[in-house]
Order: structure tokens, then sequence, then C-alpha cells
């Protein structure tokens, strides 16, 4: 620099260092179909939590209420469907899981439709709130949806302590079942996460895909489980409607969370394994399309 | 010179699509192309591959290569700076080695990690205190936490804003996140680093300290890559120097010899133009225009020229008709495009008539000192023969001139006029009572 030549050889310079050993990468102009690279995401996996960790102390912040709010919104949603179902159905004719008082597996329903409905929302909107991030760094994109299902996912936990509180004032313990839960809330959050995926990528290059996400969430409400329970309307439909009813992938995730809270049926296979396909199908389908759109995105964001 | 190259590229481009992005229009163009793609393929099997392509009907006009066929060999350890004027292609460079946007053609390797500084400050939230920014955009930068918690107190020693580090950064002024981001980002450590016009932001004193740091990573045996418009950083801190232009690489070379170049090329002041070959010359069947040039009267063209000093504007014509009444006309332009004066050769005393032979002729224009206010000036010249007008060369010269702080009295501000001649003053008394006034 600056016309003096280098007085230390330049090996030197780089003592301690493995000139070998530096990885090489390799930039191309391939595009199209690939698969996840695992490795990449597990290189970078510092900074999934990073962003999730900045989401959550960026709400809490912006908030009065803070964790409240995750607790304050599946309360009120119950609340109004207990009022109206009683007075429309009478006490005690409310369509609920067998055995299990009506408020409790609402609540129930609404915490883990919750959780699938702002993991849904979240990651659909993530790349486009994240538009100058996009553009001037690189990090795997994929990152954005994925760290805002994480987010709900802390909600989620709060809500799932406030369900825990509910059920001890109905008296009831939870079943052994509930060793499970865990798998069916992580059910709920891929079922968000391969919707989002599909979301927040379309809507990064056509804007009108951002329409399309609340109304998932609207119409999503009625035709799962949420506020009733799949067990008054298996009666009512043939098999094969009740399975088209379960590639609904919300309707598997919450009736299996009823499963393993209360214990009071058999699992509910009917729903589940179309349930559980179909969130693959989605999952998989969403990772190579939200990988071949990534190549163009700080391109057309 | 280091054996190994740290950065090898090969015919690296890039194409954007011009024009606004109308995203429903596209969604409309997109879901007709899906749906029209599997009834093309049954009717003409033949031009489906052609029909894969997306939006082949008058694509050519919409699209631009922002970069083109670069082929660049950065060895390790060496600092690279890159200038070119606004859209050249350097930013579209860094995005591509960054890895933010995909190249179109070509392939790039890159040993060793790479950390990208396109923005200062990428990812700082308003709401966060300095502390949390600092460990979200060392993170998105590339650092591990342990890294940044390894740093902090340097970064936060750096930037100066220790007492705030508690505090959101909305409540920050913007000197101090910029601080608070350049310290994050200075003491990056990748193999390879690209940077993009960080430096105009921040104060002077705060810019120093950069390039101060900036050089001593250099000098760490990092490779460096740099853009910036401070002709004066890169030459001081970059060994080597490339030259984008219209997305291909015009000069690549040592860093003095490349910014002089361009600095001579870029400049806005066009003080000397020489047609050497008559036959280029501009101009028209009556006259040609072989030289032009703007000098201080008793200097050469380049010498400065301030609003005191006489300057002469001189024009080499070639007068391709024998005895013609070939008469120049010149309008002076100040930077607002206002004109300053225009004069006439033919209005010179006993010139009104004058009738110039074949052959090559040297107009000067003799413009006096005390005229001009100070800033960029441009010269329209147009010859007229038998007063119609024959050729017109607009902007043919151009240049600064400079302020003279004597002429000041003291005021500082910004001179307004399109002229600033220095007029006479006189004061006289007239009576020398004071009348007390209430």
């Amino acid at each position: 620099m600056r016309g003096t030549p280098p007085t230390v050889p330049p090996e030197a310079v780089n003592v301690g260092r493995d000139l070998g050993a530096l990885p090489v990468e390799t930039i191309e102009s391939k595009g199209g179909w690939q698969p996840v690279n695992f490795a990449e995401l597990w290189r970078y996996r510092e900074l999934l939590f990073f962003f999730a960790w900045r989401d959550i102390k960026v709400r809490y912040k912006q908030t009065e209420l803070g964790a409240a709010w995750a607790i304050l919104q599946p309360l009120a949603t119950t609340g109004v469907f207990v009022l109206l179902f009683q007075m429309l159905m009478g006490s005690g004719k409310e369509p609920t899981t067998p055995g299990v008082p009506y408020a409790l597996s609402t609540f129930c329903g609404t915490v883990v439709w919750q959780l699938f409905a702002d993991g849904v929302s979240r990651s659909g909107e993530s790349l486009l709130g994240g538009t100058h991030l996009i553009t001037k760094v690189y990090f795997p994109r994929v990152f954005l949806p994925l760290s805002s299902i994480l987010t709900c996912l802390v909600d989620f936990a709060v809500a799932f302590a406030a369900l825990l509180v509910m059920m001890v004032c109905f008296g009831r313990a939870p079943a052994w079942t509930i060793v499970a839960f865990p798998l069916f809330a992580l059910f709920a959050a891929a079922a968000a996460l391969s919707i989002g995926l599909w979301l927040s990528a379309l809507s990064a290059m056509y804007r009108d895909f951002r329409y399309v996400q609340p109304f998932v969430i609207r119409i999503g409400m009625f035709v799962s489980p949420v506020v009733y329970a799949t067990a008054g309307i298996s009666d009512a439909l043939p098999p094969w409607a009740m399975f088209l009813y379960g590639l609904n992938p919300m309707a598997g995730a919450i009736e299996g969370a009823r499963w393993a809270l209360f214990g009071e049926s058999a699992l509910p296979g009917l729903v589940l394994i179309p349930s559980a396909l179909a969130t693959a199908l989605l999952l998989v389908g969403g990772m190579f399309f939200f990988r071949r759109m990534e190549q163009t995105i700080a391109d057309v964001i | 010179m280091l054996s190994d190259a740290a950065i090898r590229t090969e015919n690296l481009g890039k194409q954007y699509r011009l024009g606004e992005f109308d995203p429903r229009k596209t969604f409309r163009e997109s879901l007709r192309h899906w749906v029209a793609a599997p009834v093309r393929r049954v009717f003409s099997p033949g031009k489906a591959a052609s029909a894969r392509r997306p939006r082949p009907s008058g694509s050519k006009n919409e699209t631009i290569w922002a970069l083109r066929d670069v082929s660049l060999e950065v060895a390790r350890g060496e600092v690279l700076g890159i200038i070119g004027r606004n859209g050249a292609g350097k930013t579209t460079l860094l995005k591509i080695l960054a890895k933010i946007t995909r190249p179109t053609t070509g392939r790039a390797e890159l040993c060793g990690r790479l950390g990208s500084l396109l923005e200062v400050g990428t990812g700082f939230h308003p709401e966060l205190t300095g502390r949390e920014n600092v460990f979200f955009n060392g993170a998105i930068l590339g650092m591990t936490r342990a890294e940044i918690r390894r740093k902090f107190d340097e970064i936060v020693a750096f930037s100066g804003v220790e007492k705030f580090l508690d505090t959101p950064i909305k409540r920050y002024s913007s000197g101090m996140s910029v601080r608070l981001a350049f310290s994050v980002a200075a003491h990056l450590e990748p193999e390879i680093l690209v940077v993009d016009e960080v430096l105009a932001v921040g104060d002077a004193e705060f810019q120093k300290r950069c390039l101060g740091k900036m050089e001593h990573v250099a000098r760490g045996g990092r490779t460096v890559l740099f853009v910036s418009h401070n002709m004066a950083a890169q030459q001081e801190l970059c060994s080597r120097v490339i030259w984008l232009e219209d997305g291909s690489i015009r000069t690549d070379g040592p860093a003095q010899g490349v910014v002089m170049e361009y600095l001579s090329t870029v400049s806005k002041n066009q003080e000397l133009r020489v047609w050497e070959d008559v036959e280029e010359a501009p101009g028209s069947d009556v006259a040609r225009l072989c030289r032009a040039c703007v000098r201080l009267q008793d200097g050469v063209a380049g010498d400065a020229i301030t609003i005191r000093t006489p300057f002469v504007l001189e024009f080499d014509v070639l007068n391709l008709k024998a005895d013609a009444h070939l008469h120049l006309s010149v309008v002076l332009m100040n930077s607002r495009r206002e004109i300053v004066f225009a004069a006439l050769s033919c209005s010179e005393p006993g010139w009104e008539d004058r009738r110039f032979p074949g052959g090559l002729c040297r107009y000067t224009c003799h413009v006096p000192g005390d005229l001009l206010n100070e800033g960029l000036h441009h010269v329209r010249l147009v010859v007229a023969k038998d007063k119609e007008k024959s050729a017109d060369f607009p902007d043919i010269l151009c240049f600064e001139v400079f302020d003279d702080p004597q002429t000041r009295g003291g005021w500082s501000g910004i001179w307004p006029g399109a002229v600033r001649p220095r007029l006479h003053w006189t004061a006289e008394f007239l009576s020398r009572s004071t009348p007390p006034l209430s």
C-alpha cells in the first residue's frame, strides 16, 4: 500500500490461519429447482435465533401488555363462542370433544389455531418486511419465515401455560398422553411454515398474495375444528368426506392436540393421516418453491 | 504478489429488466403463461422450448446489462478499488460477489469467508437499544455471537457512544447511530471484505478514523474490494483500481494511474478541445472548428480562472469559403443555465462588414476580470456566415471560475447574482450632525 513494499512476507501475515483450509465458494448463474442446503442453514444457525430474538424484543417493547396478548386473544374468542353456542344450542349441547367441557375444548382449539394463524400471517409478510435486509446482505432467506414461526412458538408457550391453568380451574388433570402434545404443536407450526413459505415467496413477487393470507386465516378457522370438535361432524359425514376434511393440515393438528391433552377418545387417525400427508406435501413443495424463488428475490422484491 | 487468488471471476454478467415492475400485470401475464403452456406444447411442440423463455415479446428493449463479461482476479491480501460513474455496475458486482443477487452469466470463485458492507447499519431497529443493535447488526454481517461478545468493548469504544448503550437508537442523533453502525462493520474480520460507498456518511473526523481502520484491515492481509467516489481514499487505500464503465472493465491497473485517468475524463471541465484531423472536426460545409480553448490571458488551458482574472476564449476556425463574412457568437451560461452574456465578433468596431479569407483563423474573445461570479460556466459557440447560423456548438467549453476570498469584504455566504463586477463605491458626508432620535 502506498508504494511501500511489504516488508513482512505475506505468509507471515496470515500466521495461525491455515491457508489451504479456507472454504472455496462458487457463485454460478445456475437457477431452477434445488434442494434445501441444510449444511448452509446449519452454518448460519446462530442468525436464525438472532432473527427470532430481535422480533420478540421489538414486539414486546412496542406493546404495553406484551405476553398478555397471547392469552387475551384465544380467551376472548373462546368466551364469544361459549356464549354463542350456549344461546343457540343450550348448555351441555355445544359441539365439544366428548367428555370435555366446551370452554376447555374450544380454548385448546383456539390456542393451537392462534399458533397457526399468527405463524401464517407473520411468515407470509416476513420477506416483504425484510426487504431492506434482503437487498443489502446475504443470509439464507428461509430464516425470515422460519424465525417468524419461532416467535409465534414463544407466544404459544405463554398461551399453553394459560391453558394448563384453565384445566386446573375446571378440575381436570392432563392425560399421560400430554407428552405427545409438543409434537402436535410442532405439527401446527410446520403447517404454518408450509403455507408461510408459499405465501411469503409469492407475495414477494406478486403483491396479490398479500390478500390471500387473511382470507386463508378467516376461512380456515371455520373449516378447522377450532370452535367445534370433529366428533360432532364425523357421525354426519361418510369416511371419504372425513378424509377430505382431514386434508386440512390444521384438522389433524388440533384434534391431535386435544387427544394428547384430554386423552378422552382414541387417536383420530382418519383425520390425522391425511393432515400429516397434506402438511408434508405442502412443506416439501414450499421448500423447493422457496429455494427457486430465493435466487431472484433481491431483484424482484 | 501472492500466488493464489482470493476472488476469481469469469465473464460475470447481470441482466436486469427495465421499466416499472407492475406485479399485477406480471402476475396476470405469468398466469396466462402457465395456463397456456400445456396448450402451446400440444399444438406446437417445436416451439415449446422457445415459448418457455420468459416474455419473449419485446423483451429485448426491456432489459439492460448492468454488468457484462467481467473477468477479474484479485490476489489474497490485495485491496482493490472500484470506480466508475453511477450505474456503471459497481454495486451490482459487489452484490453478485456477496451472493445477494445471482449473475445472469459467468461464474465467480471466492476463497474464504466474505463479509459485505453495502450499507451502514443494515438491520438497525429504532426500538432496540444500542447494545442490542450491535449484536443483531454484527450477526447479520456474519459475526458469531462469541465473536461479537469478544469485540463488544472495542466496538463500543471505537464508536464513542458508551453512555447511550442502553438507550433505544430512535433517540440517537443520526451521527451517533452511524458511528455505532460503522464501528460494528469496522470490526468485521472475514477473509474477504466488500465495501460500498460507506464513507459518504458521518462527519469528517469520524471518516478519518474509519479510513485509518480500513487501512489497518487492509494491512492485516485481508482482501478488500472497495467502492468509493472518494478518489483520495482510493489512492490512499488501494494498490490497484478497476474502472467500470457501462458494466465492463474499462481500465485495470495501479491506483494512481487509473484514478488520474478517470478524473481527467469524468471532470466536467472542458477547457481545451482539439480536433487534429480536419475531416473529423465538427462544423458545416462553410467552416470547421479545429480547436476551442479557455485560458488565462497570459496562461494555458487548465490554469485556474478566478473571478478577478481576465481570460480569453479562443476558437480556431477553418474557413472553407474564401472571402466569407464569417463571424462567431459566444453565449456564456452559468451552472443554473442562465445566460450571463452573449458576445458577437461582428460587434467589434469596424468588423461589421469584415470578410475573412479561406483557411485557418484564430478568433479570440477577451473577457475582462471582475465580471463573472464563481462557479461552473458553459460556453455555446455559434458560427454564422452572412448573419445566418451555419454551425452551433452547445457546451463547447466548460470551466470553473474560482472565488477570490479577498474580494468578499468579510462576507462568507453565497454570493448571489449572475455577474460579480467589482464596482466602485464612494461616500461623501452631507452633514456632520447626528440629531437625537427617539
